[in-house]
């Protein structure tokens, strides 16, 4: 046996070094980009697996504008715009010279197809009720386009930067799921199924052009073949790194660099408002005070995330710290739940989903609520049945999950969406919300929101998801928040 | 010999029947709408609703199950729900991995394991069979993932002598295939030829107590003649048995370590489509392994007869 691997390791000696040469030489130019799961399209328009826009946002499409490091919005592929008769109609100058991948070029018909087909009738678009709003859109000339809405709706432009918005081109929309086409400043070169996605500088590109020549994003979904990867060098960056239990050791290594960022994912215990016990707002509250959030963060994901008192990330401008409405006070809690008639104690189920966040989350919680007298019977899903069972059919009492998409508190005023939560106050002051524009107003009708659910106890919040990467410490540029689910490439270089 | 064949190529087509029923019966009733995993919880009913019309998914079941066979009695396997392109694509494309690693594995498996058995049992009690013995218990007991962390942890991260994991493609270069699957085949031929020299070992001294050896070694053969001669002929019959079922259960059954080394093979391929509830996808793979292991099996029949010329008149 042992004769039997040294005369493998010398015969793969040679292949080794030519092998070492041309892995030198791509890796001074390009970059590896480690990611857990592979899209199962390439088109972001038809389905929403986060790996898909991990991939092509900002990188292979573009919208009319885009999220930038800091969740703000700017321009992409409209220069600029103008908002007017009360918020209901979306004039955007186009910029010119823009060509797709494909060489056809840009222009108003692009924009208007890639909208009309949201909407459509048997359209595929996962968010397609973002755009509801819309009820028009007309090519004035071919670098302007109006866009009509039959409300206001106040995100309008937010919604429109989501990957699910890209303009595509008629020529090529029908296969973009597995050679997209589009106008960014990488160009789609390969997919080696299973393994991974290979991308190109696009020379042709009409802005500031990519310093990276390409990018290959290679699908890694062990954490321990992650730790592997990223020690043996393979790849140059693991954003959204899976295992944070290794962090502090990668970070002692000189080679790497651990950039801890934060994340739009709310995770929360989400509660069936609607389920015996739980319609009553003290259980609710109980629970809320039975959670001992610095305990779990640590637990469960190694000191990594931020305190949440409400659903809405702390680091965005318009957020209201609640945390002490929420403070862990475990006998608050038991006093509350005697007060709801649950002195000798009640069972629920806590449902969770595969992420190790709800799974490791899952035990601490439940071992916190047991400790005010709250039994929990736990099952662990795939994402599937969760779907189904928790998100689709509301059979469950609590579940573990994080809410990743920007600025969706909006969830909350959907009476049928599984939280159960009915609220005229919070529907009223929504709705206000989306016909605001002006955002000092809109400002202090998101804190008021924020306040209601909070007040209501709708769910346990926990904490912000962090989002930890690890990267080569010579590789800079990458994005270290993460507004949207992307990796965006264009600012990317060696040093 | 031919009546022989023609009476398993029947039974094979019964047994192939049999599974197809199973196979779509146990995937079609775990919970879980292929639809909604797609489009995530933001999906509004009629998105839903057309993509469910799109997958043909809104058919009843009956008339599914019968489009399937019909499909894969033309060759065709249907289109992946998740990948949106045929599954008969997507499994070529995992066989152009999986299948030459576990041509690997059990070459390497087979090249360690007969010497070893053939050693162990011409010297049995002495020092070389306890070697062979001692060695091989170790190898069973060892967890393949395991030893494949340690090979990554050796070879990947402390010698840099390959890469932690991953499949560049046959296109960038036969050797750099060769070179990816290299760790991993190892990793899987271990605990396989530990297995493999164990059953050779014993079957070997079986075949060493029988009557026809006995004559051999009276008319004059030394020990190691007749092993070599008389008995490894006939003790190739259970090691093809086990050949045979770990051919099966190495192309699918190798997803741990292809996780390990997060290789592209069709373990993976297979698991993906589980959680993504690409039900076209787990049942026509699902079927093709089934198809895999019927075939295997039949081969190994076939050659057991050509083993065994007694075995061709019964």
């Amino acid at each position: 046996m042992a004769s039997a691997l040294i005369r493998l390791a010398r015969a793969g000696l040679g292949a080794i070094a030519l092998a070492a040469l041309a892995a030198g030489v791509a890796e001074a130019r390009g970059a590896t980009i480690g990611m857990q799961l592979e899209p199962p399209v390439l088109d972001p328009t038809a389905g929403a697996a986060a790996a898909i826009d991990e991939i092509v946002y900002s990188n292979i499409f573009e919208g009319l504008v885009k999220f930038a490091e800091d969740g703000s919005i700017v321009p992409g592929l409209a220069e600029s715009w103008e908002i007017s008769d009360f918020g209901l109609v979306y004039t955007f100058k186009l910029r010119s010279g823009v060509k797709f991948h494909d060489g056809t070029d840009f222009d108003a018909e692009d924009v208007k197809f890639s909208l009309d087909r949201i909407s459509a009738e048997g359209s595929q678009n996962a968010q397609k009720a973002l755009y509801a709003s819309i009820l028009e859109t007309a090519v004035i000339d071919p670098m302007t386009v109006r866009i009509t809405l039959s409300q206001p709706t106040g995100a309008f432009l937010f919604y429109l930067a989501w990957g699910d918005a890209v303009i595509v081109a008629p020529e090529s929309a029908a296969t973009n799921a597995e050679t997209p086409v589009g106008t960014g400043p990488f160009k789609f070169a390969n997919w080696a199924k299973g393994d991974s996605v290979e991308i190109v500088r696009n020379d042709e590109y009409w802005g500031a052009k990519a310093k990276l020549d390409g990018a290959v994003f290679k699908f890694i979904s062990d954490p321990n073949a992650a730790f592997a990867a990223v020690m043996a060098e393979d790849i140059d960056a693991f954003p959204g790194f899976p295992a944070p239990e290794i962090l502090d050791q990668l970070a002692a290594d000189p080679r790497f660099l651990v950039v801890v960022g934060s994340s739009e994912g709310e995770t929360i215990l989400s509660t069936n408002n609607k389920a015996g016990p739980l319609a009553d707002v003290r259980v609710r509250a109980a629970i809320a005070h039975a959670i001992d959030r610095k305990a779990l963060i640590d637990g469960a994901m190694y000191g990594y995330g931020a305190p949440i008192g409400t659903h809405f990330a702390p680091h965005h401008p318009d957020y209201v710290d609640l945390t002490l409405q929420s403070a862990y006070d475990p006998e608050f809690s038991k006093k509350l739940l005697a007060e709801a008639g649950y002195e000798g104690g009640l069972t629920l189920r806590l449902k969770l989903p595969p992420p190790s966040y709800a799974r490791r989350g899952g035990e601490i919680v439940a071992s916190q609520l047991r400790a005010v007298g709250i039994e929990t019977e736990i099952s662990n899903l795939e994402w599937a049945a969760w779907l189904e069972e928790v998100f689709k059919k509301k059979d469950y009492d609590l579940t573990i999950v994080s809410h990743t998409e920007p600025f969706d508190i909006g969830i909350y005023a959907r009476p049928d969406y599984y939280f159960n939560y009915d609220s005229a106050e919070f529907q009223t002051t929504f709705a206000m919300l989306e016909r605001t524009s002006d955002p000092a107003e809109r400002s202090s009708l998101v804190k008021a929101l924020e306040r209601i659910i909070a007040d209501d106890y709708v769910n346990g919040y926990l904490f912000q998801l962090a989002r930890t990467s690890v990267q080569n410490a010579s590789l800079k540029g990458l994005w270290k928040h993460s507004p949207t689910q992307a990796n965006d490439l264009t600012k990317a270089y060696w040093e | 010999m031919l009546r022989y064949a023609l009476r398993r190529l029947a039974s094979l087509g019964l047994s192939l029947l049999l599974a197809s029923a199973v196979i779509f019966a146990v995937v079609e009733v775990i919970p879980g709408d292929p639809a909604s995993y797609m489009l995530g919880i933001n999906a509004s009913e009629d998105t839903l609703a057309a993509v469910r019309a799109d997958l043909g998914l809104d058919r009843p079941v009956i008339e599914r199950y019968a489009l399937w066979l019909a499909g894969m009695a033309q060759g065709d396997f249907g289109d992946s729900y998740a990948y949106r392109t045929p599954v008969a694509g997507l499994v070529a494309e995992r066989l152009a991995v999986s299948l030459p690693l576990t041509v690997y594995a059990l070459v390497l498996s087979t090249l360690l394991a007969i010497p070893a058995g053939l050693l162990a049992a011409s010297r049995r009690g002495r020092a070389a069979d306890w070697g062979v013995m001692g060695v091989t218990q170790l190898g069973v007991a060892t967890p393949n993932f395991w030893f494949a962390i340690l090979l990554v942890v050796i070879f990947a991260i402390n010698l840099r002598w390959v890469s932690a994991g991953g499949f560049p493609g046959w296109d960038k270069g036969f050797w750099l295939g060769v070179k990816a699957l290299t760790l991993p085949a190892v990793a899987l031929a271990l605990p396989q030829a530990s297995i493999l020299a164990r059953v050779m070992r014993s079957a070997l001294l079986d075949t060493m107590d029988e009557d026809f050896v006995r004559t051999a070694r009276a008319k004059g053969l030394s020990r190691g003649q007749a092993l070599r001669r008389h008995a490894f002929r006939n003790a190739l019959i259970p090691v093809l048995t086990i050949l045979g079922l770990q051919f099966s259960f190495l192309i699918a059954g190798g997803i741990i370590i292809e996780n390990v080394f997060f290789l592209p093979g069709l373990g993976r391929l297979v698991f993906q489509g589980i959680a993504q509830r690409d039900l076209i996808l787990v049942e026509s793979v699902t079927m093709l392994l089934v198809f895999a292991v019927i075939v295997v099996a039949f081969l190994v029949d076939l050659a057991y007869a050509w083993v065994d010329p007694r075995l061709r008149r019964r």
